[in-house]
């Protein structure tokens, strides 16, 4: 499968169908609502979309009323690629048995859902090699049920789990590497991909959805109410983050690694932190060495994304 | 079925549980559109339609389509929806959107 | 390989499942291994793997996995199995609900076994007493000839349009799942013929999309919660049509219960599982010196069979409830306590007295058989029991 092939190029090419329709519960400028809008607008086909407990899932989906336009599974929190894995083999088995379409499964899973509790299925289905699309739409930390830190919140946050305290200020762990976790299972098409980057988004989903075999994608969805900024800043926010390395933006292609959004001369990351509340204590100087430990989290990630592209070696 | 017989019932509150689908499925799509979130807004975009250039970009990045792309590619502001976020106005590249107080 | 209806083979209660699920015809089975239920998902990716059954066979990476990759297949419009037992019964938990309020049929085959801690692999009913809440509909196994039977009758009891649940079929671990019995087993062309191809009403399909999984207000919360209850409810009054088609073509007829010499007994012990057996031949020797006594094991246990079971007992003198699982900090075991709640509300003061039996897989012999049933004569002769709840043969 050719990397240089493009399905949109601009945003007149980005189909019309809005899967996603209007009127859901999501907060005004919800990164996971832009997400959620982006990804669906790049299926190919019949398609149905299976989502755990989560923002999305609370939000587009309460009775009686529902967002989706495409059919839609929800089941309960940390099973989704499990849920996933059944709907894939059940239409697989009844498509040779009494010629059911066949549907592309696309989960839509939240960092709760993924990183931590969602984490054991996922590994299970990504082992069992289940032809699904895996996207994950990270806020950073479990919004849903109030801003509580997860695997996926990086050093310095502060969460309402781990709060800019006195004696301990905001989260002290580095988040997961969620890609690294997924290539270590020899899938054939891992991504990342920023809201801030629609095209280049809506081309990831659609050119994993002709993969065959299980693909991630991992989409940073800055979250207002959580990250603590005004509604309308969610895109530049996105892009500062890609923009400062925070985020990089890459793909790894049967192992091989390849970052898609050169960032030659990155902003200051301080550029992104200072605009969210979430990292407004590691500005106060007994605080400074924390801010230290994510910039040197961000610029270690960014070398070692760097080194793996550079030496072509296959993961 | 139509969106409003799934909706109607339970926001009346007039329903018993055999009128309701099995299992809490929802048999019709998109029954959202019924519940108009344009009433959250505090401010609304106004899209001053000399500087637009059809980019698309707002209707793009509308985290809830309410930026609706015409037939000729040209915008419009679905007011029914339009939650007031401004990430339009910041998107827009010619600043054609100025986020305005309802 | 198409199999001769009424040609009898030894087999275990682990191969006879196995083989019951394979002539249903599943679309998808995932499980995760668990003793005593390995036999069953091992002969079953074994009939996959030859081409024998035409399914999915995929072993989850757990069991919370293995039930929610069901749900999924399910929901897809699959005909679905899965099979556990004890811990692994215990992490579906979450899902068990789940795929009942979900309303999606299915069976899954549950090898009885106790719960850590301590750890203990063998047979008790403990495993499946904390999801008699949920919505499924429980059956339980005898026999190994029941265990191949049920299966077949819960599929279709499952899949019915006015029930859509799910089924269990319980089988005593060890006692059932790994010991050799004479089963007759159905033709594969009687099996198609009782389970045509699956007709789901809803299910994941691109051309009538719907939403499946909501979360409910609660304005409406209770509403689907009641459907849940009526459906349940409708299990019991469609079960009889279903046993009927059912002993038209295998010749052998289920009831809500398997009772032997209950209709005129003075003093009946209840049972759930293979002790039904050793139970029947305990009553044959005491009836013969006179003693007036009975045996009931309970076919189906959710839904309750009350009114079925209350016009078999209701001239009973005296009633032992054997229970080989209990409810710690209750008043008794499960079944006893819902023995005593059925005869109370119906006006019955039959003395009724709870055997805590069994538990951990420890064995409950033919005499200590014998010896519970000469208690519950007793109990019939004095009007009364002395205990409400004894552990039997514990040390204490």
């Amino acid at each position: 499968m050719s990397s240089q092939v493009i399905f949109y190029k601009t945003p007149k090419d980005l189909p019309r169908e809005e899967w996603f329709a209007s009127g859901h519960r999501l907060c005004a400028g919800c990164g996971a609502g832009i997400a959620a809008r982006l990804v669906f607008k790049a299926i190919r086909g019949p398609t149905v979309v299976v989502n755990p407990t989560g923002c999305v899932e609370v939000s587009t989906s309460c009775y009686p009323y529902t967002a989706w336009k495409i059919p839609y599974v929800h089941v309960a929190f940390e099973n989704a690629a499990a849920v996933a894995s059944g709907i894939v083999e059940a239409i697989k088995v009844l498509n040779r048995k009494r010629g059911k379409k066949m549907h592309d499964v696309i989960v839509f899973a939240g960092d709760g859902g993924t990183f931590d509790i969602g984490l054991q299925a996922l590994s299970g289905a990504l082992e069992r090699g289940h032809n699904m699309l895996y996207i994950c739409y990270d806020n950073e930390a479990y919004m849903n049920t109030g801003i509580q830190r997860s695997g996926a919140t990086p050093i310095g946050a502060a969460t309402t789990t781990s709060p800019a305290g006195k004696v301990i200020p905001g989260k002290q762990e580095r988040k997961k590497d969620l890609i690294a976790i997924a290539v270590a299972h020899k899938i054939p098409y891992a991504a990342t991909a920023s809201i801030s980057h629609p095209i280049d988004l809506a081309n990831k989903v659609r050119k994993a959805l002709e993969i065959e075999g299980p693909k991630v994608i991992h989409i940073l969805a800055p979250c207002v109410p959580g990250w603590r900024y005004p509604p309308s800043e969610t895109v530049r926010l996105a892009r500062l983050a890609v923009e400062t390395r925070y985020f990089p933006v890459y793909e790894v292609e049967y192992g091989k690694v390849k970052i898609n959004v050169k960032v030659k001369e990155p902003k200051p990351l301080e550029e992104f932190l200072k605009q969210q509340g979430r990292f407004s204590h590691l500005f106060r100087p007994e605080n400074a060495h924390i801010l230290d430990a994510l910039k040197k989290a961000v610029e270690e990630n960014w070398e070692r994304l760097v080194k793996l592209e550079e030496s072509g070696i296959t993961l | 079925m139509s969106a409003k017989k799934i909706v109607e019932p339970v926001v009346k509150g007039e329903f018993t549980y055999k009128d309701l689908p099995i299992a809490a499925m929802i048999p019709v799509p998109a029954t959202s559109l019924e519940y108009k979130t344009g009433t959250w807004r505090t401010r609304q975009p106004r899209i001053d339609y000399g500087k637009c250039i059809k980019c698309l970009l707002c209707w793009t990045f509308c985290p809830d389509a309410a930026i609706k792309r015409l037939e000729d590619d040209s915008v419009q502001v679905d007011y029914d929806y339009c939650k007031g976020c401004g990430v339009c106005e910041t998107v827009c590249p010619v600043k054609a959107i100025s986020m305005e107080e309802v | 390989m198409a199999r001769q209806a009424q040609e009898r083979i030894a087999i275990m209660g682990d191969e006879a499942v196995a083989l019951a699920v394979k002539q249903s015809n599943v679309d998808v089975i995932a499980a995760y291994p668990i003793t005593p239920q390995t036999i069953i998902v091992e002969r079953l990716s074994e009939y996959v793997a030859n081409g024998e059954l035409d399914a999915a066979f995929i072993q989850a990476e757990s069991e919370h996995s293995a039930l929610s990759i069901c749900v999924g297949a399910a929901l897809a419009g699959a005909r679905v199995f899965t099979s556990t037992a004890s811990q692994g019964l215990a992490l579906m938990h979450e899902i068990v609900y789940a795929a009942s309020s979900m309303r999606v049929p299915m069976v899954m085959a549950i090898a009885n076994r106790s719960l850590n801690a301590p750890l203990n692999i063998h047979c008790e009913h403990g495993d499946v007493m904390p999801e008699r809440d949920s919505g499924w509909i429980h059956l339980f196994a005898t026999n190994v000839q029941e265990a191949y039977d049920l299966t077949f009758i819960a599929f279709k009891l499952s899949e019915h349009p006015d029930v859509q649940l799910p089924a269990s079929v319980n089988l005593d671990a060890f006692i059932l799942t790994h010991s050799v019995e004479p089963l007759t087993p159905i033709s594969d062309e009687d099996a198609s013929k009782f389970l045509p191809p699956r007709n789901t009403i809803y299910s994941v399909d691109f051309d009538r999309p719907a939403t499946f999984g909501t979360m409910a207000l609660p304005d409406t919360y209770m509403e689907f919660k009641y459907q849940l209850k009526e459906a349940v409810e409708r299990a019991e009054r469609v079960y009889p049509q279903v046993v009927e088609e059912y002993a038209r073509i295998s010749g052998r007829r289920y009831w809500y219960f398997n009772s032997h010499m209950a209709d005129d007994a003075e003093a009946v012990v209840l049972v759930l599982g293979s002790t039904y057996g050793t139970l029947k031949v305990a009553a044959r020797r005491l009836r013969e010196s006179g003693l007036k006594v009975g045996v009931v094991g309970l076919t189906m246990f959710r839904p309750f069979p009350e009114k079925q079971l209350i016009e078999l007992l209701k001239n009973a003198k005296a009633l032992v409830v054997m229970d080989r699982a209990y409810s710690y900090g209750g008043l008794g075991g499960p079944l006893y306590m819902e023995v005593l709640a059925m005869l109370y509300r119906n006006g019955l003061r039959i003395p009724a007295m709870n055997v805590v039996y069994g538990l951990g897989g420890r064995d409950f012999r033919l005499d200590e058989a014998e010896a519970v049933l000469r208690m519950a004569i007793d109990g019939a002769k004095k009007g009364r029991f002395d205990e409400h709840v004894i552990w039997w043969g514990v040390r204490a």
